[in-house]
């Protein structure tokens, strides 16, 4: 599963990676989180506020620091 | 309390501000985070696209009110907009609204010069933006953009939205109004003490003489005072109010706040991303000349 966080790096995208990491941690699922910086890359996408959080490709959260327990519901609502 | 001895008022002061101004933040803050979970920027732009031209600035400006607005989200806002083919004067009124008109901004005026100033600015920043947002949309300034940002205008990407339950939308406004009181906290603290201090044990009248009315440069140096002290719009807004009891015009002292929250140096090195640092300048002096315009305004009409 390939969990993207699109933002420019700023201190609430790197605290929703690390909520990301963790409720991929507790279901215990393979997970890569990368971090999306590109601004071109990050509009195309679609994201006007950052962060963005999306799962395989697919966005599903923007402008939010979603905490561990809506990130796996999330994950597991895929 | 004795408030007749300088310790007394001070004291008075302090105390009575803080507890008014964190009760506010707490509201304030939760109501307008509440409200903005129904207006994302994505669904905001995508109304704004249909638009008439000059309805299109004012709602722009509004909406900037109300949609979350920090530095570090104002590139993809920008080409969010301008992508999606939203003409590049209505996403300048956009972009002056909404860190002039924020919500940490209106608490504190409302907390320390009472809602009549807090309305004032609000009525002002909003003419601010829209006629900046006109007169840039004028000036055909589209060339000074980024080369990647005119590679894609009118190339939208699909509009992302995302269904939330109010449990959701609750607990993301609780969770920002907590943030944003961790920022601020120590900021209002020590804003509102030193502005106690100052209340007490300066003098009345003593700046009248400097930053009075009758001094016709203390609008524009107040401006230029107030674009590097951007992040402490907390912090800054109760030595404001104490200073204009000491003399200071409140056209003067009005246009000094929105010089803080509206122009700030790390906003523009962020801007120059996707804006050649030409068109920053403009940017800049336009909403800068604004500014200095009601300031002045303020000082002759307000007595």
């Amino acid at each position: 599963m390939l969990i993207e966080i699109l933002g420019s790096g700023c201190p609430n995208c790197a605290k929703l990676a690390a909520h990301a990491q963790e409720a991929a941690t507790k279901l215990g699922i393979e997970a890569t989180v990368k971090k999306v910086t590109d601004f071109g890359e990050i509009a195309a996408r679609g994201v006007m506020s950052t962060p963005g959080f999306a799962v395989d490709g697919r966005l599903l959260s923007t402008g939010r620091v979603l905490t561990v327990d809506q990130v796996l519901r999330l994950l597991k609502g895929e | 309390m004795d408030t007749s001895t300088p310790w007394g008022a001070a004291l008075n002061f302090f105390v009575g501000d803080i507890i008014k101004i964190f009760v506010l933040l707490v509201v304030i803050i939760f109501a307008v985070s509440l409200l903005r979970t129904f207006f994302p920027p994505e669904k905001v732009r995508d109304r704004l696209a249909k638009l008439p031209r000059f309805v299109a600035h004012i709602l722009a400006a509004l909406l900037g009110i109300i949609t979350p607005f920090c530095s570090c989200s104002a590139v993809p806002l920008f080409l969010g907009f301008v992508e999606a083919g939203i003409p590049l004067g209505v996403t300048f009124s956009f972009l002056v609204a909404s860190p002039m008109i924020n919500e940490v901004a209106l608490v504190m005026l409302l907390g320390l010069f009472g809602w009549q100033i807090a309305l004032l600015y609000i009525g002002l920043g909003l003419v601010i933006a829209i006629v900046s947002g006109l007169v840039l949309g004028k000036l055909k300034v589209e060339p000074l953009l980024q080369d990647f940002v005119l590679k894609n205008i009118g190339k939208a990407p699909p509009m992302a939205t995302i269904r939330q339950t109010w449990g959701d939308r609750a607990s993301f406004a609780w969770g920002y109004t907590l943030d944003i009181l961790r920022k601020v906290s120590l900021w209002v603290v020590l804003g509102v003490g030193l502005g106690a201090w100052i209340h007490g044990y300066v003098p009345q009248d003593l700046l009248a003489q400097w930053a009075g009315r009758s001094n016709p440069f203390a609008v524009p140096i107040a401006v230029l005072i107030g674009i590097p002290l951007y992040s402490n719009a907390a912090g800054v807004l109760p030595l404001v109010a104490a200073l204009t009891e000491k003399g200071v015009a409140m056209g003067t002292a009005l246009a000094f706040m929105m010089a803080v929250t509206a122009l700030s140096f790390p906003e523009f090195m962020i801007l120059r991303k996707v804006m050649k640092v030409k068109l920053v300048a403009i940017f800049a002096s336009v909403v800068g000349i604004g500014i200095i315009l009601v300031g002045y305004v303020f000082n002759a009409l307000l007595r």
